[in-house]
């Protein structure tokens, strides 16, 4: 078995396949959910980043990790460009995850200014990872954009419902050159194996994290769940039949030639 | 009228006493409070008519057990679970409340909570609000921070550590204009990240200026959202007139603002009918303009300088988180903001169910943070709006957060 199995987001490679996110817990507690969730790549907020002193979510995150600053806050292609260029500013690096939310209630995605935002941010040399709704005509502008993957939602945020979108997730993945990461929406750790199984490059969770009980533990747990699932998706699923036993009296039983 | 609020000032002209006391006893002597000024914006909005519907029929003595429960099971509450939540039916139901609540909290906010300060830059008014510190009749210190003193006050709150701050004026558009209060947010943005304003209301144009000026969430306060109470009330000046403040959210945010502030008074009016409107307020809005960043706070009457009897009556601390925990859970979203009104232990407690912002480092008086919390003698500001419960300084606040498990955050904003 090929054991090379990488990541590859704007020519960086990630052996881990699951994004940790960083606004719902305490900043103490960055460095143990990186740590036990294996994470390579941990994703804030700007606006969150843009503070003067006293704690700076910034000096919490463990070196080696890949900042995924996201424009969280920003309601058009616009807002979104701006905060984008305010991370670099900021010594966040080129990676941007855009977030456009003209919905302060369920916080979903406007996929028309993400498509903007996209191609603008594409030229001026980000890796752009746009949170968008699952929709195959919007994943395909995308990556026609410059998109580095897609990130489509399995639920509203926040909301731990898992895989509300997965019909529409495995479209993506089926018809999409680019890496689908599942963003938002993933509450527990046998839902983000289920992502990784249908194919899934990746997955992100926070407030599954920020929720939990123990959150390092959880974190584990995710790392566990979303190595199984890319196992399992490498490995090709077997039979997996849909209700009860195969007839073991074959119906074309009775053909003669 | 029953009467905890009616103070005379020894120093008023009897000319003034007997133009007061007639506002306070002869109601014809009032203007019509639904009539606008000459001046005033109106918009067509239809919000007032959904809230004013449920409230008039907000019949909350029948409510029952069972539908608490049921309130309490649904995934998403509805007005009428809002409703149930609300009534005395659900009061046995405190604690389960509270967990939901705190659920709901969890999921939208994770464990932060932001703090901010409020700066009074100003106490002058022009209108005769019963209750308010700050009254016309009152007698107090009146004054208004202007150049090196408005710096000054800033640079002391800026020291602390604030990022965000509050910018509140009393209502007098003669004494701290718009122009005026546009200085200030401009000021405010060289040494803060987040920039809101709790002042009278304004036209879409002035609060389009203030937005240009760096200005991002306006709070107003309706005070009580009954009409009949709000006159008996609210008895002289521009404040009188409720429709228009009524609108003052709608219109900050069609000249652009970010967010939006809702409040009742709690203990001016039935508190539970004050509670449903304030959130059905936002929830409407909320539909029309799904972009706007809303929160809902809410005070409790205080005692103000001459006057020490001014207390939220029927409205006790239990009451107060029932109403709290039905906002978080009929309206998960949005941002709760506990004001240092309320004593520690209970900004302690509630932050751990429903609030999601706190202030520290206050003075509701007019240029006094520097006596107050840099240790600065008292240089004689300006009186105060009312008294506060929890003085507590940022640093203080911000180890209180921490100690409770949550993450202060000092800024969550970008002005785009």
């Amino acid at each position: 078995m090929n054991t090379q199995d990488k990541l590859v987001l704007g020519g960086r490679e990630f052996t881990s396949r699951f994004i940790l996110g960083s606004g719902k817990y305490s900043l103490d507690l960055i460095q143990a959910a990186v740590q036990y969730a294996g994470a390579e790549m941990i994703t804030l907020a700007v606006r969150r980043a843009n503070t003067a002193q006293r704690e700076n979510i910034l000096d919490y995150i463990p070196q080696g990790v890949t900042l995924l600053p996201n424009t969280s806050g920003a309601r058009n292609a616009q807002e979104a460009v701006h905060i984008a260029r305010l991370a670099r500013e900021l010594g966040c690096g080129d990676f941007i995850k855009i977030e456009i939310m003209r919905d302060s209630k369920y916080l979903l995605p406007d996929n028309q200014e993400t498509i903007r935002a996209t191609e603008t941010l594409a030229g001026e040399g980000f890796v752009v990872l746009p949170y968008m709704y699952p929709d195959l005509n919007v994943a395909r502008d995308l990556c026609r954009a410059g998109a580095a993957a897609v990130m489509p939602l399995g639920a509203p945020i926040g909301s731990n419902k898992g895989l509300v979108t997965g019909e529409f997730i495995q479209i993506l993945i089926d018809e999409i050159e680019l890496p689908v990461i599942v963003d938002a929406g993933i509450g527990r750790p046998s839902q983000a194996c289920r992502a990784m199984e249908m194919g899934a490059a990746a997955v992100m969770a926070n407030t599954a994290l920020a929720t939990a009980g123990d959150l390092p533990r959880m974190a584990a747990a995710f790392r566990q769940a979303v190595q199984a699932g890319r196992l399992a998706y490498r490995a090709g699923l077997g039979r997996v039949l849909a209700r009860g036993a195969s007839s073991s009296d074959p119906l074309t039983g009775f053909l003669r030639d | 009228m029953e009467n905890q609020f009616f103070v005379d000032a020894e120093t008023l002209s009897p000319a003034a006493l007997a133009k007061k006391h007639r506002l306070e006893s002869d109601p014809s002597s009032r203007s019509d409070h639904m009539d606008y000024l000459p001046d005033m914006e109106r918009i067509q909005s239809g919000v007032y008519q959904q809230v004013a519907a449920h409230m008039e029929n907000y019949d909350y003595r029948r409510y029952t057990a069972a539908q608490v429960r049921a309130a309490l099971e649904h995934e998403a509450c509805s007005v009428e679970d809002f409703k149930a939540l609300l009534s005395p039916a659900a009061e046995p139901f405190l604690e389960e409340m509270a967990r939901r609540a705190r659920r709901e909290t969890g999921r939208h906010f994770g464990n932060t909570v932001y703090l901010f300060t409020p700066l009074y830059i100003a106490n002058y008014c022009e209108n005769y609000c019963v209750y308010c510190g700050f009254n016309c009749y009152n007698q107090i210190r009146r004054m208004k921070l202007t150049g090196a003193g408005l710096e000054r006050e800033m640079q002391v709150i800026a020291a602390s550590g604030m990022e965000e701050i509050l910018l509140l004026t009393g209502e007098s558009p003669r004494e701290s204009g718009v122009e005026y209060i546009a200085g200030a947010c401009r000021l405010a943005r060289k040494y803060f990240r987040t920039v809101g304003l709790e002042i009278y209301p304004v036209n879409t144009e002035d609060y389009r200026l203030l937005h240009e000026s760096g200005a991002d969430y306006v709070t107003v306060f309706q005070e009580t959202y009954d009409p009949r109470r709000y006159e008996q009330l609210h008895l002289l000046g521009r404040k009188r007139v409720f429709p228009y403040r009524f609108d003052a959210q709608e219109r900050a945010l069609r000249a652009g603002m970010r967010g939006a502030g809702f409040s009742a008074l709690l203990g001016l009016s039935d508190f539970r009918k004050d509670a449903l409107a304030s959130a059905l307020h936002v929830y409407y809005l909320q539909r029309k303009y799904p972009q706007a960043e809303m929160s809902l706070s809410c005070p409790r009457l205080r005692p103000i300088v001459n006057n020490e009897k001014i207390s939220p009556q029927d409205v006790g601390e239990r009451q107060l988180c029932q109403i709290l925990c039905a906002y978080r859970i009929f309206l998960p979203f949005v941002g709760i903001t506990v004001s240092s009104r309320e004593s520690a232990r209970f900004r302690d407690g509630i932050v751990r169910i429903a609030a999601t912002k706190v202030s520290a480092g206050v003075s509701t008086g007019v240029g006094d943070h520097e006596s107050k919390y840099a240790g600065a003698p008292d240089g004689g500001g300006g009186d105060e709006q009312f008294e506060i419960s929890d003085g507590r300084s940022l640093p203080a606040m911000y180890r209180d957060m921490a100690g409770q498990g949550l993450q202060p955050v000092l800024n969550e904003y970008v002005y785009v």
